[in-house]
């Protein structure tokens, strides 16, 4: 693969802490290879600013791999940056061109508070799994794997909605800040399951109410968390839960 | 006199013994046991949910902003059991074997036995769970082959095993946060460990948010800290990944297991440049399929597809044929390493092999042509059927690899090269997972125990899980039934007041030195020695220099370091110099532990302790002991031996021809 050199100017949100106001800081940084990640373009302007005796730029990440769903910057308007099915950590260098500037933001959602520069505080993600994202089995309780078959097409339907990384790109896309994507795929993951069928009923309704207090938005289908996700988690996946949710609430005895 | 405590009897009787025998905890008092756990990855997570649902007050830590996001997540390939679900001759003797010959003598039978024993359980377990794990069209769970093993017992989920595993163990544990039996505590970093009268009665940890310094009791402490591979800058591991938390165990008193044992996976994307922040995993069992190979010519410059078959060199097939591109990781690095050194290297680094799915497109081709009815398909369209198949089984690594470096590998080979990847070393524990120091106990990653001096595929996450459901629940049980009357001990004893004033004077001492290089540069040079020195190939000449430069390294980092920022405020760079600066007090420890082995095993190559054929010899006269090292001060360690002794498994010299 063909590489290079570019030059950029970056536009960053810098924000000391929860209390203080934000604003952008402009960063010119040279001499960026193309076979760089972007996180990797954010080391070594952080290396530059802290020889030059100035603040480093706080960011979120730890995997790299775009699986840990840590890192979380919003790229000249969209989570995760231009590659379609990236995280931020997996997005390289090659997606810019020479002399471009990129604007760089946190995650925007009332539920996700900013902690300083680009990190955010997603601990109401941990909220709505808490408020039912699970199947209720204590260690040691479990029958042999293959007694109960799982046809193949659910199993892999169920995987797939599973593989959300409960990264929040969804929340920052969506203009109500819903979080409607990630609680669907998590509904779909364990529904399809016979193993999670027994707590179908209470999952959606709670998880639901648990989002609502979180501060999350309401859903109006725009698709905007679909386009973005990385893990190209599929919309069909808010029809399924609104099924859910009603079937729950048809049927709930409470 | 380390003392493994493993019980009496024979090897397959000793687990069934022990839990039949053990102390255990009525219910009403569990609810007056506080355990602290650090870590959420696979170990801690499992043990945090298990001994929730017990009854035990738990409180478990991690870095991260979540405990979904430990380094587990990042696990691809699969997870190992002996259920024999393939009838394929698999056994629990046979997964026990396997591991304790694929980690080359050098780990504990009882452990290693235990840990076979309990793998079908961990199955069991995940899939109650909801974890969607790959199916066949029966509905029945589907396997694969790993390296080191000659059965199918790897379950998996595409290429995304350790994070659906991790999703279940994490909502188990956030299914116990709801019922108010865990208390998590995010965005914390371990910074000790609290002793009083020689027991781990709790830690000092640090607030990343607020940089505040805080004290939390408990009747016992777990370590489910991870690996320092690290310790090598480069390195698959996740960035925050770290050995603070264990090494401060060690300096509490917890002996450290055979240090310098590392493995380093012999497929991983080749570095591109300086400005490298970590290497990516392509996983192992990209080697069931793929073939790997290098030009016979030196210094070959065509493009591979202008290579022709009978000059390529598939040479893990030539020089291990039973199992050929499966052989364990340690072998097949080294031989990547032999072929780059001698010139035979790929790409424009040449320090890389390739790795190529032609072959495996056209067989699986050809096999869904047949099972479609196409038996008369063209080149083109076995080849597009081959293409479906392997992105069904792989499509997220070849993706992953894509989106690195900008080539396509279903057309392309894809180039390797090996990386760190993992560390068997670890805290040193006995047969119930208890360190040297009482009540002070280490899980998963973060232990030495089950993979001896080279860990096979597949079996970390088998380890992480069995410690954290099926073994810690019942051993923490024996200690604690004799601490049922202690009641909690007030924060405010002096033994946390001590404990935390020497962390904020570590703290204010690494941000008064206010330097001129930045941690990050520390912690380059510090993996530049180590990977030259201690990774791949050692000898005793490059092992002494090694430690005088880390102990010099270590004065110029204590004199010359630069960290920003304040201490009371969110500073990821003073996170990152306190871990630093235990990656440059470990790296010592792991070039003495190498320099001392002057045998070869498993990942720990001697040059000076090898075969007429380059392969690794072991010395089982005078090496069959596991290293245990106890902290003397600074620069100094005492070594303490914990003979192995081998009454199934007789060691023989690992042949993979
Ligand atoms: C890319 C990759 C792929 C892999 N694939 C496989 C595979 O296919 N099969 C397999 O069996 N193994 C695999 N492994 C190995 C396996 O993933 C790990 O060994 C295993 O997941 C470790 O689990 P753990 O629970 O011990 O620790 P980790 O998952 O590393 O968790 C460590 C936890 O400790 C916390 N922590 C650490 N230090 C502190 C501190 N000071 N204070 C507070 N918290 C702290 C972290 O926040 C985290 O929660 C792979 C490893 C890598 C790198
Ligand atoms: S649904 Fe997609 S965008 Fe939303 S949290 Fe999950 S992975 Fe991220
Ligand atoms: S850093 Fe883990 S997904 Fe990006």
């Amino acid at each position: 693969m063909e590489h290079k050199n570019i030059n950029l100017t970056l536009k960053v949100w810098k924000q000391k802490n929860g209390q203080s106001q934000g604003r952008f800081e402009t960063y010119l940084v040279n001499d960026i290879s193309t076979e760089m990640s972007f996180l990797e373009m954010f080391d070594v302007l952080n290396e530059r600013l802290i020889k030059e005796g100035k603040e480093p730029i706080a960011f979120d990440h730890d995997c790299r791999e775009g699986i840990c769903g840590m890192c979380s910057m919003y790229i000249n308007g969209r989570p995760h940056g231009p590659w379609e099915g990236t995280t931020t950590c997996q997005l390289h260098m090659r997606a810019f061109k020479d002399g471009e500037t990129i604007v760089v933001e946190p995650w925007r959602a009332n539920a996700f508070p900013v902690l300083k520069d680009l990190m955010v505080d997603r601990s109401s993600f941990d909220r709505i799994i808490q408020a039912g994202g699970f199947i209720s089995v204590n260690t040691g309780n479990a029958v042999d794997a293959n007694a109960m078959p799982v046809e193949k097409d659910k199993a892999d339907a169920s995987f797939a909605a599973a593989a959300c990384i409960g990264c929040g790109a969804c929340v920052a896309a969506c203009k109500n800040s819903s979080a409607m994507l990630f609680l669907s795929a998590k509904v779909t993951h364990l529904a399809l399951l016979p193993q999670g069928s027994p707590e179908r009923k209470t999952r959606a309704l709670n998880m639901i109410a648990q989002m609502d207090k979180e501060g999350f938005g309401a859903c109006t289908n725009t698709g905007a968390c679909e386009a973005v996700c990385p893990k190209e988690i599929s919309i069909t996946n808010i029809a399924r839960l609104n099924q859910e949710y009603l079937y729950a609430g048809l049927t709930a005895d409470k | 006199m380390l003392n493994s405590k493993t019980p009496a009897g024979p090897l397959d009787q000793k687990w069934t013994d022990y839990k039949g025998h053990v102390k255990l905890v009525n219910p009403a008092n569990k609810r007056k046991l506080e355990v602290v756990i650090i870590g959420t990855g696979l170990a801690g997570a499992s043990a945090a949910a298990s001994l929730g649902e017990l009854g035990y007050k738990v409180k478990a830590f991690c870095f991260q902003d979540s405990p979904r996001r430990a380094h587990s997540i990042a696990a691809q390939g699969g997870i190992n059991a002996a259920k024999n679900y393939q009838n394929d001759g698999d056994s629990v003797f046979r997964l026990f074997y396997d591991t304790i010959k694929g980690g080359d003598y050098r780990a504990r039978e009882s452990n290693v036995h235990r840990l076979a024993e309990v793998s079908s359980n961990i199955i069991d377990q995940c899939v109650a769970q909801g974890v969607p794990f790959a199916r066949e069209y029966g509905g029945l769970l589907s396997n694969r082959s790993f390296g080191g093993t000659q059965v199918q017992r790897t379950f998996y989920a595409a290429g995304q095993t350790g994070q659906q595993l991790l999703i279940g163990a994490y909502q188990a544990l956030e299914r116990q946060v709801a019922l108010g039996n865990v208390e998590m505590y995010n965005r914390h970093e371990m910074l000790d460990v609290v002793v009083i009268d020689g027991k781990a009665r709790g830690i000092i940890a640090r607030d990343l948010v607020s940089g505040k310094l805080e004290r939390h009791f408990g009747h016992a402490v777990l370590l489910c800290s991870g690996g320092y591979g690290n310790v090598f800058y480069l390195s698959t591991n996740a960035m925050g990944s770290n050995v603070t938390a264990a090494w401060k165990a060690h300096k509490k008193g917890a002996y450290f297991g055979n240090p310098c044992f590392t493995q380093i996976h012999p497929t991983c994307i080749p570095v591109s440049g300086d400005h490298q922040s970590k290497l990516t995993l392509m996983s192992e069992s990209l080697r069931n399929d793929g073939r790997i190979w290098v030009p016979k010519k030196q210094g070959d410059n065509r493009k591979p597809g202008e290579i022709p078959e009978e000059e390529r060199d598939y040479y893990l097939e030539r020089r291990y044929p039973a199992f050929g591109n499966l052989v364990p990781r340690d072998v097949a690095s080294r031989a990547a390493k032999e072929r780059c050194d001698a010139g035979y290297g790929v790409g424009s680094s040449k320090q890389a092999v390739y790795l190529d799915y032609a072959d495996a497109i056209k067989r699986y081709g050809h096999i869904e042509a047949g099972k479609q009815g196409m038996h008369e398909a063209d080149e083109a369209t076995v080849i597009r059927l081959g293409k479906e198949v392997v992105k069904e089984k792989y499509g997220n690594l070849f993706d992953m690899y894509e989106k690195i470096t900008g080539e396509n590998p279903y057309e392309v080979p894809m180039r390797i090269y090996p990386a760190v990847h993992y560390t068997m070393g670890g805290i040193w524990v006995d047969y119930e997972l208890m360190t040297t120091v009482p009540g002070l106990y280490a899980l998963g990653e973060a232990n030495f125990s089950d993979h001896g001096a080279n860990r096979l595929g597949a079996s970390a996450l088998m380890q992480g899980l069995a410690d954290g459901y099926f073994i810690i629940p019942y051993t923490l049980g024996s200690y604690l039934s004799d601490d049922i009357r202690t009641a909690s001990i007030p924060t405010t004893d002096p033994a946390f007041e001590a404990a935390e004033k020497a962390v904020q004077e570590r703290i204010q001492t690494l941000m008064n030195i206010k330097g001129t290089q930045t941690v990050e540069s520390f912690h380059k040079r510090l993996g530049r020695i180590m990977w030259d020195k201690c990774g791949m190939a050692r000898n005793a000449e490059g092992l002494k220099q090694a430690i005088a430069e880390i102990q010099q390294l270590k004065k110029e980092f204590w004199s010359d370091v630069r960290i920003p920022g304040a201490i009371d405020e969110m500073n990821p760079e003073l996170d990152k110099a306190n871990r630093v600066a235990d990656f440059i007090e470990l790296g010592e420890l792991m070039c003495i532990d190498a320099l001392d082995r002057k045998e070869s095993c498993g990942g720990h190559f001697r040059e000076e302790s090898q075969t007429e054929e380059g392969e690794a010899k072991r010395d089982d006269v005078n090496f069959a002991y596991v290293s245990a090292w106890e902290y003397k001060g600074e620069h100094q360690w005492q070594l303490h031996k914990e003979e192995l002794e081998f009454e199934v498994a007789k060691p023989t010299q690992r042949s993979y021809k």
